[in-house]
């Protein structure tokens, strides 16, 4: 077969992504897709869990949540029913930099969602009793993290290896945290930190930029803050000094979760490609890579074995998970310590470097299928300073590729010998193998 | 929904459904067996499960190791899903990369070694999945109310397979399996995207069409239908949270009382989306029991569940129970909202509105062309494609009374499993 048109000429760039700026500051990315029915809209305001005080973590997630519970014109009742009636979403959550939001509807919902959006984010009330049952919802998740294997050894190594930042915090607090949490502060971190600077709103679908605009302009136009928001910062993070081992004991579980890492790039540092791909080959590719075949593959020891690279604003971490048996715990270990000084020793061989090359550039597309994916990529590009046209350099990146380059970032970030090791689960002193 | 597919049965009993659709250069091709936890006999739960593990094992022309890597290196995506009435394996690739995806399937249809060592070593993988699904109190709790919820049908085993069958089943159990079921005979090939259907399917032709089909008798035993009495199962273990599941016989995929219950389901905990792949959900706060149990505190969370299946399976509530009440009291209030059901017709905008929201998850789910693959083999497996196709107009032929007389028939106090989750109370 021969495809009627190339891969590359369906991929997002700046003469089908619309930039534009509200005068408030606001900036809005649209790609029209018509072959679509729906839209989903996909942004952020800086607002983030890093402005959390120590003693009410998870104030900006907990904010976040709250947004939808009632408005200065809505209550919460109203405003999920004009959502759900339509068929359509909308959802906020936060992280440590920001407090995000998306949403879906068909094309002629599209103004009903802006306004929902809108409504949510400039003018939410908070009101007393959706707290207080938030709340409980909020402690009986936690309570469920605290019984999760594979959250309480994340939690677990996160705060290993970010101490005293808060990407070693959790976003969604503590339960001591968010009984400490009031209505007010809820109120006051809105009113404190949301508002038109920073913010970014993408729009993907059956809609044009113009037409966006001119949403955008009616609901968000207006949005002003009287207020210089409040900026933070941390101390320099710096990579483990040697190993630390940790065993966190759930009792009552049948696996034990397990992570084994350290510091990894900067989303903007120069090593982050050679590190993704060469991430890609350690614990992605096929049935998750060298640690897949290693773990999985040939010992057996768990379902699933594989690496990740996290590669956030101020850093990232370099890890590699696995759930297996309690009793196999330190055989996984040793196999995935052995890999990593592997793929910091020598060089990746060249077929696993086109292998993954290929791999990269072939995929893109297809991550870019629904709008959903585009709108997450293209927010990226903005989220990170990519330049609009990334998306479409993005082969020709991976391309330029080398061993040696793969080679160099994992050295940089990755020594074998001093590594954040982190299980959780039962007592390993049984191994239910057969 | 209207739409133009192209079927075609071939000489050996596969039927291939194809769906141009030139959006993206993309092709998904998604290889569907009728096979699964249904199929099992006692003693051997989850070999089918196991069975779709072994088809990343090897044959003699992609040996294990080379197989898993042929599909990521042309840039795609692949996956399998084994379920109650299927087990299914799709690729994703560029759209000039789809020979070696059907090369590939149709190679392991009839070609995969079940080499002794991999079986054991796989073994012991599936052994890990299952360990990793225990760790869930709502896995727990599932299996057991499960397991209570029918008498002798298959489908009271998850699909996974019980531990104990997980270490007996043998490598030629396993092979005989795979054997019987994996053929064109009882195979399903669907595929989505840009090609042209002609010159695609004189493709498929030179790569199925020489593998021997044959047909699979259907198992021998019988449907269940309602439950006779209400059973009640309780399940401890770590934790500090309490669940409640409800579970009712629901109706089989092509029962016409299949799409009023649809409708219930959407009413009671919100809709649910078809899509398997992109489109995400909608959210249920809305719906009946969200207003009468989270928004009372009653409960923290709750969904519903509606599976469309061969035979009669389960309707399940399940409830992330509030802290400050026992889940009995919960119970109580979850009946009250029953019995509104039970009672009176709904009305009609109510149904309207139902219908509007499976529309809306539709045309989410349509951006992706993978999913539309999906969908088009996914009906196959319990009745045809046209099932999926009449789906939203089924829906909005659902009238007050069929709704209320199904209500009246399935939701019933006497006909169901009453499952709670206990926790221990233990803190770390």
């Amino acid at each position: 077969m021969i495809p009627k048109y190339t891969l590359s000429s369906s991929i997002p760039g700046p003469a089908d992504i619309t930039r534009q700026v509200l005068r408030n500051g606001i900036v809005l990315l649209t790609r029209s897709n018509f072959n679509s029915s729906s839209v989903v809209i996909s942004g952020y305001v800086s607002a983030g869990s890093q402005l959390d005080p120590l003693e009410k973590l998870g104030l900006a997630h907990f904010t976040a949540l709250a947004l939808m519970r009632g408005t200065e014109s809505s209550d919460f009742q109203s405003l999920y029913d004009r959502l759900e009636s339509a068929g359509a979403s909308l959802g906020f959550g936060a992280s440590v930099h920001t407090t995000s939001f998306s949403g879906r509807a068909l094309a002629e919902d599209l103004p009903l969602l802006f306004a929902t959006l809108a409504e949510c984010l400039s003018s939410p009330v908070f009101p007393s009793e959706q707290v207080s049952r938030l709340r409980a919802q909020l402690l009986t998740g936690l309570a469920i993290r605290g019984q999760s294997t594979r959250d309480t050894a994340a939690l677990e190594f996160d705060s290993l290896l970010f101490p005293d930042h808060p990407y070693g915090r959790p976003e969604d607090g503590y339960t001591e945290t968010i009984q400490n949490i009031t209505r007010d502060d809820l109120a006051d971190f809105h009113r404190q930190q949301y508002g038109p600077e920073g913010m970014k709103l993408a729009v993907v679908g059956a809609v044009s930029a113009d037409r966006v605009f001119e949403l955008a302009e009616k609901h968000f136009g207006n949005w002003l803050t009287g207020h210089k928001r409040q900026t933070c910062s941390f101390k320099a993070i710096k990579p483990p000094q040697a190993s630390i081992t940790r065993k966190v004991i759930i009792p009552g579980k049948s696996q034990t979760d397990l992570i084994i890492g350290t510091l990894g790039p900067k989303r903007k540092d120069p090593e982050y490609l050679a590190a993704s791909l060469g991430n890609s080959i350690l614990g992605q590719f096929g049935l998750m890579g060298r640690v897949g075949d290693a773990v999985r593959e040939k010992a057996g020891l768990a379902y699933y074995a594989s690496a990740s690279l996290n590669a956030w604003i101020e850093s990232g971490s370099w890890e590699v998970s696995a759930g297996v048996s309690p009793g196999n715990v330190e055989k996984a270990t040793a196999l995935i310590i052995e890999e990593l000084r592997r793929f910091t020793t020598e060089p990746v061989s060249q077929e696993e470097l086109e292998d993954n090359q290929n791999n990269y550039i072939g995929r893109m597309p297809l991550s870019l299928e629904s709008n959903a994916g585009v709108a997450n990529s293209i927010l990226n590009l903005e989220r990170f300073e990519l330049g609009l046209d990334y998306l479409q350099r993005y082969s020709t990146l991976v391309s330029a590729l080398t061993r040696e380059h793969i080679l160099a970032a994992a050295r940089k970030f990755i020594n074998p010998d001093k590594l954040i090791i982190v299980s959780a689960g039962a007592d390993g002193k049984v191994n239910n193998n057969p | 929904m209207t739409e133009t597919i192209t079927q075609v049965e071939l000489e050996n009993g596969l039927k291939v459904l194809m769906k141009e659709i030139h959006t993206a250069p993309i092709i998904s091709q998604w290889v569907w067996y009728r096979v699964g936890s249904r199929f099992e006999k006692p003693g051997f739960t989850g070999i089918s499960h196991w069975v779709e593990h072994m088809q990343f094992k090897g044959t003699a022309k992609f040996p294990a190791g080379v197989l898993d890597k042929a599909i990521s290196r042309d840039g795609g995506y692949w996956n399998a899903f084994t379920y109650l009435d299927w087990t299914t394996f799709f690729e994703t690739t560029p759209a000039n990369k789809i020979d070696l995806a059907m090369t590939l399937e149709a190679d392991r249809m009839v070609n995969s070694l079940f080499d002794e060592n991999e079986v054991n070593s796989e073994r012991t993988v599936v052994i890990s999945e299952r360990e990793g699904n225990e760790n869930e109190p709502l896995f727990l709790l599932d299996e057991a109310v499960q397991f209570a919820a029918f008498d002798h049908h298959p489908y009271k085993n998850e699909v996974i397979g019980s531990i104990a069958d997980l270490r007996s089943i043998t490598r030629d159990d396993l092979y005989a399996h795979y054997r019987k079921y994996y053929n064109p005979g009882n195979a399903v090939l669907a595929l989505a995207g840009d090609f042209d259907s002609e010159k695609i399917l004189e493709r498929i032709r030179q790569t199925y069409q020489p593998l021997h089909g044959h047909s699979v008798p259907e198992p021998e035993y019988l449907r269940e239908q309602l439950l006779a009495e209400e059973k009640r199962i309780e399940v401890a273990g770590p934790g500090e949270t309490t669940y409640l599941q409800v579970a009712w016989r629901s109706p089989a995929a092509t029962e016409a009382e299949f799409f009023a219950f649809t409708i219930i389901d959407s009413l009671l905990t919100g809709p649910t989306s078809l899509n398997m792949f992109g489109g995400g959900g909608i959210s249920n706060k809305t719906s009946r029991l969200y207003r009468r149990l989270v928004e009372k505190e009653y409960a923290i969370s709750l969904n519903g569940s509606l599976q469309a299946t061969h035979d009669p399976f389960l309707y399940t509530i399940t409830i992330t129970v509030h802290p400050k009440h026992q889940p009995e009291v919960v119970l109580e209030q979850l009946d009250k909202e029953l019995d509104v059901l039970r009672q009176a017709p709904v009305k009609q905008t109510d149904i309207d509105r139902a219908a509007k929201q499976a529309r809306a998850l539709f045309s989410y789910g349509s951006e992706n062309i993978t999913n539309q693959a999906f969908w088009l083999g996914y009906s196959e497996m319990f009745d045809q494609y046209s099932w999926f196709t009449r789906y939203t107009s089924r829906l909005a032929e659902v009238t007050p009374e069929i709704l209320l007389d199904t209500a009246r028939k399935y939701l019933n106090q006497n006909q169901r499993v009453v499952g709670i989750y206990r926790p221990d109370g233990a803190k770390r």
